[in-house]
């Protein structure tokens, strides 16, 4: 497709773009970076399906010439991650059970606290929100050591619950934010004339707002599932290592390796873990991006 | 929202259980760690007031001098090459290009990833002996070499390249926005006055973009300084000590090397770094009146 075409299919164009060199180098500049974006992933997929002497013989770009799904299976149900040999299946089943409870808790929590501080302002609500905030931006590390402290304390360190009630807490911030920002653009009309008609703290939020927060809810899924399933500091300290997530597990079963590797391995047990995040990111298509837009950027 | 309000009950039953919870976990938690960096704590936690040894102790440690220089070589880079392809990307993307959905969707997709997922690939990608330095031998050109990640004073660059890789989607998505934004009509006056494209964009566009790329700058550098996993996953830090960077520095003297003090103490410095730099952003950004609700 020449450049002429294209403008004569939009005369109107925002802005003149005669020159079919120009428009030649758009195409080649967008051409080579998706390429560069696509590269690692195409990569990953042919690797995984090569055998171990194909790896050593051919090169990376190759096609794999004996295909085999044997790397699969052992990635799944066999690879050894240091600690034992059950394959990535027991970090799959810990992610899930990590994230599940983690994001319908911090989603619920968040909705309740940005309901509470955008509509009721309480005392010191702005204060609240603001300390919340520096839970958003400040590293980990800085409350990670007393944390530990605290759940040892009462004997719940490295639990289920451990690394379930952390991702709630740094999953507030963001959650909160969220919400705040969604019931501060609802008519305040709305939630007016439900007082007026004698509706209370709770009568509101579950009558009224939660069901007009649908769009937000599903934003915050994408989110806190993406965000949770990916993490790796908050798993490898606080779940102990029968519930360490998929993350902690593919990172021990590639780096903790003993003698060869197995690069096609590695890379069916890397395709699984990113699995996940990239189907809810291929099927939310721009959902994805609101949800970006919405909590890690605009406040 | 200036109005009356009756008091309820429910709210402030409400409200309480989350104050607890973030006045401990995250106030809490924050002092907690700046007093044990104030303490003589080494291997277990001790109350004795030592003031800033610990901190002489911490500047004084060549590997965290080191990581902190890694962690600002790796900043710039990739912030720089980050802003200047998102731009780029982005400016694309907004001049009417076919299949636009399609590549905005190749460009972002590997921030959906867990950086272990990214830097094991590119660990796989970037090893000299099977990947791409061998692929190109094998094509004939044997002088090439890329050998980054296995030789000290490039290792860095690798980082640099996994991260422009996960992180560029992101900034292209921002900077779209941000174009997407601006008014058409300066697209016409622009015309009338015979100016060219490019000029337009480096002249007008770029300096109208200042909100978009100080967000960029803010979200990238709040992520540069959390740079754990990425690291972990790539290079652990090596080879030698080329890669550590200062959340990695403290994990491991938490958890490995269990001194406490200095680890705290490294804590406070990252604190104490995003409050000046950031607390004047984070009150325009959040406190000030807005001109309306966006979400």
């Amino acid at each position: 497709m020449t450049s002429a075409v294209i403008n004569e299919t939009h005369p109107r164009g925002p802005r003149p773009s005669r020159l079919t060199a120009g428009r030649a180098g758009v195409y080649a500049f967008v051409v080579v970076s998706c390429l560069f974006f696509l590269m690692p992933l195409y990569i990953m997929v042919v690797t995984s399906f090569k055998t171990q002497d194909e790896i050593r013989m051919s090169q990376i770009f190759a096609l794999p010439r004996n295909f085999t799904v044997a790397p699969w299976i052992e990635a799944w149900s066999s690879a050894c991650t240091g600690v034992s040999c059950d394959g990535l299946k027991v970090g799959f089943v810990n992610s899930v059970t990590i994230t599940v409870p983690a994001v319908i808790l911090s989603i619920l929590a968040g909705a309740i606290l940005g309901y509470s501080l955008s509509l009721w302002r309480t005392k010191g609500s702005n204060l609240l929100f603001g300390l919340l905030l520096a839970g958003a931006f400040l590293p980990y590390q800085i409350f990670i050591y007393p944390l530990v402290r605290v759940y040892a304390y009462v004997s719940l360190y490295g639990t289920l619950f451990n690394i379930i009630t952390v991702h709630v807490i740094f999953g507030l911030p963001v959650m909160t934010l969220l919400f705040r920002n969604y019931f501060a653009s609802v008519p305040i009309e709305l939630f007016k004339a439900a007082r007026v008609d004698g509706a209370g703290f709770w009568r509101i939020f579950i009558s009224i707002m939660l069901p007009l927060s649908t769009p937000m809810v599903i934003v915050a899924v994408i989110l806190q599932v993406t965000g949770i399933w990916n993490d790796f500091l908050l798993g490898t300290v606080f779940a102990g290592q029968t519930h360490w997530p998929m993350t902690v597990q593919l990172n021990n079963i590639v780096n903790t390796t003993q003698g060869t590797r197995a690069y096609n391995v590695d890379m069916a047990a890397t395709i699984l873990t990113a699995a996940v995040p990239l189907i809810i990111y291929f099927v939310s298509g721009r959902w994805f991006v609101r949800g970006i837009a919405a909590g890690a950027v605009k406040g | 929202m200036a109005r009356k309000q009756k008091r309820s009950w429910g709210a402030l039953l409400t409200i309480i259980p989350f104050w607890v919870l973030i006045l401990g976990a995250y106030v809490g938690t924050m002092i907690w760690t700046v007093f044990i960096s104030l303490t003589s704590s080494r291997m277990l936690p001790s109350t004795t007031f030592v003031g800033l040894t610990q901190y002489r102790r911490l500047f004084a440690t060549d590997r965290w001098n080191i990581a902190v220089h890694n962690i600002v070589i790796y900043g710039a880079l990739l912030m720089t090459l980050c802003l200047v392809i998102g731009f780029l990307m982005a400016v694309m993307l907004d001049s009417r290009i076919r299949a636009e959905d399609t590549v905005r969707t190749i460009v972002l997709y590997p921030y959906a990833m867990s950086f272990i997922v990214t830097g094991l690939i590119w660990q796989w990608i970037m090893n000299p002996t099977v990947g791409i330095e061998k692929a190109v031998h094998d094509f004939g050109r044997t002088g090439f070499s890329f050998d980054w990640l296995v030789t000290s004073d490039k290792a860095i660059y690798a980082l640099v390249l996994a991260g422009v890789w996960q992180a560029s989607g992101l900034i292209t998505a921002l900077m779209l926005a941000g174009l997407r934004g601006i008014d058409q009509e300066i697209w016409k006056a622009a015309r009338v006055d015979g100016i060219p494209t490019w000029r337009v964009y480096v002249s007008i566009v770029l300096p109208m973009m200042r909100p978009t790329v100080v967000t960029a700058v803010v979200l990238m550098s709040l992520s540069v300084i959390k740079a754990y996993d990425l690291v972990v996953a790539l290079t652990g830090g090596g080879p030698g000590l080329s890669t550590d960077v200062p959340a990695k520095f403290i994990m491991d003297f938490f958890f490995e090397r269990t001194n406490i003090g200095l680890a705290t103490a490294a804590c406070t410095v990252l604190l104490a770094f995003v409050l000046v730099f950031f607390t004047p952003w984070f009150y325009f950004e959040y406190f000030r009146e807005k001109k309306g609700n966006r979400s």
